[in-house]
């Protein structure tokens, strides 16, 4: 588990190659991922031992128990030893639907996961992953099959994931391609604070917030 | 060129875009910003730690609703880890300056009733919170939605957001609703037609007969769902029943600015022939009572219907996600909906806890009582304003009388932050949005409804239609 401060700040995404554990089930919601007991922590470190609880524990858990007391669910995929240490998570389809809630995210990457890779992801939850460095990357649903069962032959299954060059390589040398807008890329390569780059407008921002206050002055008060 | 109300919202709060390509990144400024107490203490922090300060005190409005309890409030809140939640949100506001409504505040209540109901949601605004649930402010033609803490943080520190702009999606509903369907109700027809990932990527707009006919109570329940349906942000244009709900709420323009408001809030409605990504339609004189039986929202079917049968389903992935809501649900395949029994009843929510929800609710429970197997029913007001109101029209005695526990607000049961909950295998009719495993309690069963649907079951302990008893 990777300890984090309150002051975080974005690591700057290096290639990697990294284990993989899947998770066959589409729709994941957030409330399933870290469940709401969870979310009454004021602080955004602390979160990957209760990632997944209701599913990865068959005990209940509530904030400030010790995870290493809990009994584990041994059906639960990532409780089997040869996924321990996996860095992608594979998935399903709507991967985060459900509230807006950063400690999902949050809780992926204390876990130990630096890439989930899916289908498809809900808005809010693939917005919040970019803004910690957590890397959501969509493949079509072929590929994706195609990972799920390598994944389940194979022990040790890895892939090597290349931000730059946007490719997901397998280790059989299927090499798949994805989309990322350019300048969420450009901010995970540099680790780049977004409230940094958008106060470097802040000239723009106070104009506009002018024009507006005479436009529309009772927005203001 | 014609343009969506979407399109017009978008434009108006651009501040500059990113790339000239029209999928980049643009800054979009925030008119309104509502904090609540979990999704806020870590943008707090960061803004501190950063040496940062709120860039406008004047949008931003606080109150925390997810821990506060709904029994007796005098003594605070015995679980501490809540209790100091919501003394770190009081504490931040108290040290920045910002509006807070308080636990004790008879303003306080769910961010989402809580906003519209004092006028701090006006069309034309942008409206974000740390909450999903924020496209319920789309009602008044608002560009609203939820964000995650970091964006928090980023509105705070610098009133916009970096956003990438969506699809337009058009959800057409013509015709008349029937007696006893509700906006509840077309929500959840609406997701079961288009899935809870078929909104993903887009903005939607509901728009038809059947939506301009609905209360503005109502309008906020449909587009409170459209995030249920994966759309981040729902809207409708402006009309007299939006301007009417405004008209003198303590955060409305007055006098001369009122009337340069309403003229500009009039022109909040998509151009004739502007041009969708998507359209959907529906017939509201087909949408029966819904019920969910599954552990999605797009899991529903209707009141006269059966729990579906995983063995006729191609799709593996489907089938597969079937099985396991029906183990977890505790149901088998085709029985029928009007025998699922309950034994809890949740009445509340930012999606159906406003003052005409419970007079629809307290309307079916009037003179009767609740089924001998309803081991709790209870009514948690959308804020203490709306609970007064009721209170006023006498809608907390018919609920008494009736059996049912009269709460005070927040959030409450629909994710059960605070000490309300459901037990392992407990069965809840609710009228809250998600119906997640876990979401009410953990091993909870929920069935999402409408309030005089949950009204309904509680008093027969089983599903019935609503439309037999009135």
């Amino acid at each position: 588990m990777r300890e984090q401060q309150n002051n975080f700040r974005v690591e700057k995404f290096h290639s990697f190659r990294g284990l993989v554990a899947p998770v066959d089930r589409a729709n994941i919601d957030t409330d399933a991922i870290i469940p709401k007991q969870f979310l009454k922590s004021i602080k955004r470190s602390g979160f990957g031992q209760n990632l997944f609880d209701e599913w990865r524990y068959l005990d209940h858990g509530e904030p400030g128990m010790d995870a290493s007391e809990r009994i584990l669910n041994p059906d639960f995929i990532l409780n089997q030893a040869r996924y321990r240490g996996a860095q992608i998570l594979l998935t399903r389809s709507n991967f985060g639907c459900g509230s807006s809630r950063e400690h999902a995210p949050w809780a992926l990457q204390d876990y130990g996961f630096r890439v989930v890779i899916a289908p498809s992801f809900a808005d809010i939850f693939f917005s919040n992953c970019f803004k910690i460095g957590l890397l959501p990357i969509v493949l079509g649903t072929s590929s994706i099959d195609r990972i799920f069962d390598e994944v389940d032959s194979a022990e040790g299954y890895s892939l090597t994931v290349n931000l730059e060059g946007q490719t997901v390589t397998t280790p059989g040398g299927e090499v798949c391609i994805f989309d990322i807008d350019s300048f969420r890329k450009n901010c995970l390569l540099n680790g780049l604070d977004e409230i940094g780059i958008t106060l470097q407008h802040t000239d723009k921002i106070i104009a506009f917030e002018q024009k507006r206050r005479m436009e529309q002055p009772w927005l203001f008060k | 060129m014609m343009q969506t109300l979407y399109d017009k919202l978008w434009q108006g709060h651009t501040v500059y875009e990113e790339s000239d390509k029209p999928d980049g990144m643009a800054l979009i400024y925030v008119d309104r910003h509502l904090v609540h107490e979990v999704t806020s203490p870590q943008a707090f922090e960061g803004l501190r730690l950063s040496g940062r300060k709120p860039w406008r005190l004047d949008a931003i409005l606080a109150v925390a609703d997810h821990n506060v309890p709904t029994t007796e409030r005098s003594h605070g809140i015995a679980d501490p880890v809540s209790r100091l939640q919501v003394d770190t949100l009081d504490q931040n506001c108290e040290d920045l300056g910002i509006t807070e409504f308080k636990m004790t505040d008879s303003r306080q209540g769910i961010v989402h009733v809580v906003g519209p109901e004092q006028g701090a949601t006006l069309p034309g605004m942008t409206v974000v919170c740390g909450d999903s649930h924020t496209s319920t402010h789309g009602a008044f033609a608002c560009l609203a939605f939820g964000i995650g803490t970091s964006e928090v943080e980023h509105a705070l520190a610098t009133q916009c957001l970096l956003l990438k702009k969506a699809r337009a999606m058009q959800i057409l509903v013509e015709g008349s609703l029937g007696t006893g369907v509700t906006a509840k109700d077309i929500a959840l027809a609406i997701i079961g037609k288009i899935g809870t990932a078929g909104g993903n990527g887009y903005a939607i707009e509901f728009s038809g007969n059947a939506i301009r006919e609905l209360s503005m109570e109502a309008r906020m329940t449909l587009c409170n769902m459209a995030i249920e349906g994966g759309a981040r942000a729902g809207m409708i244009a402006v009309d007299d029943t939006t301007i009417d709900y405004i008209q003198g709420r303590p955060f409305a323009p007055r006098g001369d600015l009122w009337e340069r408001a309403t003229a500009y809030w009039r022109t909040l409605k998509s151009d004739e022939g502007a041009s969708f990504d998507r359209v959907v339609t529906l017939d509201a004189s087909q949408i029966k009572p819904q019920v969910t039986w599954g552990t999605s929202p797009e899991m529903v079917t209707t009141i006269d219907g059966r729990v579906p049968d995983p063995t006729e389903v191609d799709d593996a992935v489907k089938r597969h996600d079937m099985e396991n809501a029906l183990k977890y649900m505790g149901l088998t395949a085709n029985m029928p909906i009007n025998e699922i029994y309950l034994d809890k009843i949740f009445i509340g929510s930012c999606t159906n806890s406003r003052i005409e929800d419970l007079r629809a609710a307290a309307e079916v429970v009037k003179g009767r009582h609740i089924a001998a197997n309803i081991k709790l029913a209870m009514v948690v007001p959308g804020s203490g304003l709306v609970k007064r109101q009721a209170e006023e029209e006498g809608l907390d005695r018919a609920f008494k009388d009736a059996g049912f526990e009269w709460r005070e607000p927040g959030c409450s049961m629909c994710l059960a932050m605070n000490d309300d909950r459901l037990s392992a295998g407990e069965r809840c009719a609710s009228t809250s949005n998600r119906n997640f495993e876990g979401r009410q309690g953990p091993g909870g069963r929920t069935h999402l409804v409408s309030p005089a649907m949950a009204a309904a079951a509680a008093v027969a302990g089983h599903f019935v239609d609503v439309r037999e008893i009135y």
